[in-house]
């Protein structure tokens, strides 16, 4: 029964790896650029969400609200005045600017809340939990962050696929060279993927906060989680990446049971599994 | 003669080091369809690229529709009004059908083009309308590339070699769509390696050779012996 226990958290927890998958796989998947700094604009969001709640006093909901209209701005002006200024064939620009913007965050961020771990507070949903029997018990903010995830994918999915604006980003991630022949400005239609990237990143964010404890230097292991949520749910497609932050998320709950030491190992272990029997990840985009 | 719908002048490009285009000259009337004929290499691709603002000039002189053009990005003119199709179609594989042709209007200008105006142009493409745009026929892709580049009511539309790898029976399908655009107002520039079909189709040529406009005049004018010279820049008699 303990191993249900295991499997059911490891679900819930993979929902929020999911979160952190999205919001690479969509600046991947329209830019063919790999942001180095997303796990630490993950990170930023929960301080963001900290300071918002813990010092400003804000209503956590509407503290929710804040993190992502500023983050989504931020990600918008990043994109269009900084990161599209290094984006072209060569692919190591954007690397090396993002990854220097990781170095930058970090320390701006140990210079400002110092490297004392952090924590958002949640009252009595720290606690409160569903028992389904004796030994299987699930948190109610675990799920409720659950939901949210699916609820976040969701709204990708519908944007992707029932707007004029997702419309674009496929066209453009089909093949941007030719999308100015539309009428498509592809400056701004990449600050709009970073924006809605960067809505993601805030609420995975927001999210990490009420979870667990976070430092400075919490980023690049969440940019590890997400790479390999991304890889193993297949590229380009926003289910998959869910499947793959549920598979991430189990092995590392199943490991923390075998024993504490290998929950972090176990999901590497499984993403390196899953690397050496489909590469392409479990749901590979099928067209394109 | 009226002022023309384009007017391109001393037109020079570079891909890198290497001059692709020398000082062209170029123009087409409104309600006018002109075709650009040349071998590989001549540069009517380049031409059309430069037109579009997918790649830059050096001569800063096109005028389109009373405004200057030269130096704009893509998007702008695509705004202002010139469409294209471009060689080897390029339809989004990820999207429908009738997205591709939705993206076709987005920034675009209102008209007489709309989804039913080209589902009517090409009636194949109705039952196909959900279908992923790649999973068609060439010839139904390329009704596709053309039915988008139309959404946006363009005042000019630049086809780049829309006959390439197609059945002769799918090629003169898709030629008899033209005076069908015509008519709604839209003037049309075709680079067509097919010779034929551009005499069939145009009302004046411009043949490009290595970069260079090499021949221009109308159909009616023009013999087999000038366009040979023109296309392969050797004499027939010489050659016979």
């Amino acid at each position: 029964m303990v191993w249900i226990n295991a499997l059911l958290q490891g679900v819930l927890l993979g929902g929020l790896y999911a979160l952190f998958a999205a919001g690479l796989s969509l600046m991947f998947g329209v830019m063919r650029f790999v942001n180095i700094a997303h796990g630490d604009f993950i990170v930023v969001a929960a301080y963001l969400m900290m300071t918002s709640v813990l010092i400003a006093g804000v209503n956590p909901f509407v503290g929710i609200g804040l993190v992502v209209v500023i983050m989504a701005a931020a990600g918008y002006l990043g994109q269009r005045f900084l990161l599209n200024r290094v984006l072209g064939k060569d692919i190591l620009p954007p690397i090396l600017v993002t990854f220097g913007l990781s170095i930058i965050l970090q320390n701006a961020l140990l210079e400002i809340f110092s490297a004392d771990s952090r924590r958002v507070q949640t009252g009595w949903l720290e606690t409160a939990s569903i028992s389904l029997n004796d030994v299987v018990a699930l948190g109610l903010l675990p799920i409720l962050m659950f939901v949210a995830a699916l609820a976040v994918l969701a709204l990708l999915q519908w944007i992707f696929y029932h707007t004029a604006l997702g419309r674009l980003l496929r066209a453009t991630s089909d093949d941007a060279e030719i999308v100015p022949l539309m009428g498509g400005n592809n400056a701004h239609i990449f600050a709009l993927a970073t924006m809605l990237a960067s809505g993601v990143v805030a609420v995975a964010g927001v999210l990490l906060a009420m979870k667990t404890n976070f430092d400075p230097t919490a980023g690049p292991a969440r940019l590890l989680f997400a790479f390999e949520a991304v890889i193993i749910g297949g590229l380009g497609n926003i289910w998959g990446t869910l499947a793959g932050g549920i598979v991430l998320g189990v092995a590392q709950t199943i490991g923390a049971q075998i024993d504490t030491g290998y929950q972090v190992l176990a999901g590497h272990l499984a993403f390196l599994a899953v690397l050496v029997l489909r590469p392409r990840g479990l749901f590979p985009k099928t067209i394109g | 003669m009226t002022q023309p719908l384009l007017e391109v002048r001393g037109l020079t490009a570079f891909y890198g080091d290497f001059q692709a285009l020398f000082e062209i000259g170029f123009s087409v009337a409104e309600d006018e369809t002109v075709a650009i004929i040349g071998a590989n290499g001549a540069g009517k691709s380049t031409f059309l690229r430069v037109l579009t603002g997918l790649h830059a000039s050096v001569g800063q002189d096109i005028v389109f529709s009373g405004s200057q053009i030269a130096g704009i990005s893509a998007d702008r003119v695509h705004k202002r009004g010139i469409a294209m199709v471009p060689e080897g179609r390029r339809l989004f594989p990820s999207l429908s059908v009738e997205e591709n042709l939705l993206i076709g209007a987005s920034g675009g200008r209102d008209g007489p083009w709309t989804l039913d105006a080209v589902y009517d142009l090409f009636p194949d493409l109705t039952s196909k309308r959900r279908n992923p745009g790649t999973a068609l026929s060439g010839g139904q892709q390329q009704m596709v590339a053309i039915g988008r580049a139309l959404m946006s009511n363009p005042k000019l539309l630049l086809c780049d070699e829309i006959s390439l790898g197609l059945a002769p029976k799918i090629i003169k399908d898709i030629y008899a769509a033209v005076p069908r655009i015509h008519d709604l107002g839209t003037s049309i520039v075709v680079v067509e390696q097919d010779v034929g079909q551009a005499l069939a189709v145009a009302d004046r040529i411009y043949c490009f050779q290595e970069g260079r406009v090499s021949l221009t005049g109308t159909p009616e004018t023009l013999t087999r012996a000038d366009i040979a010279k023109a296309y392969f820049g050797i004499d027939e008699e010489e050659a016979a």
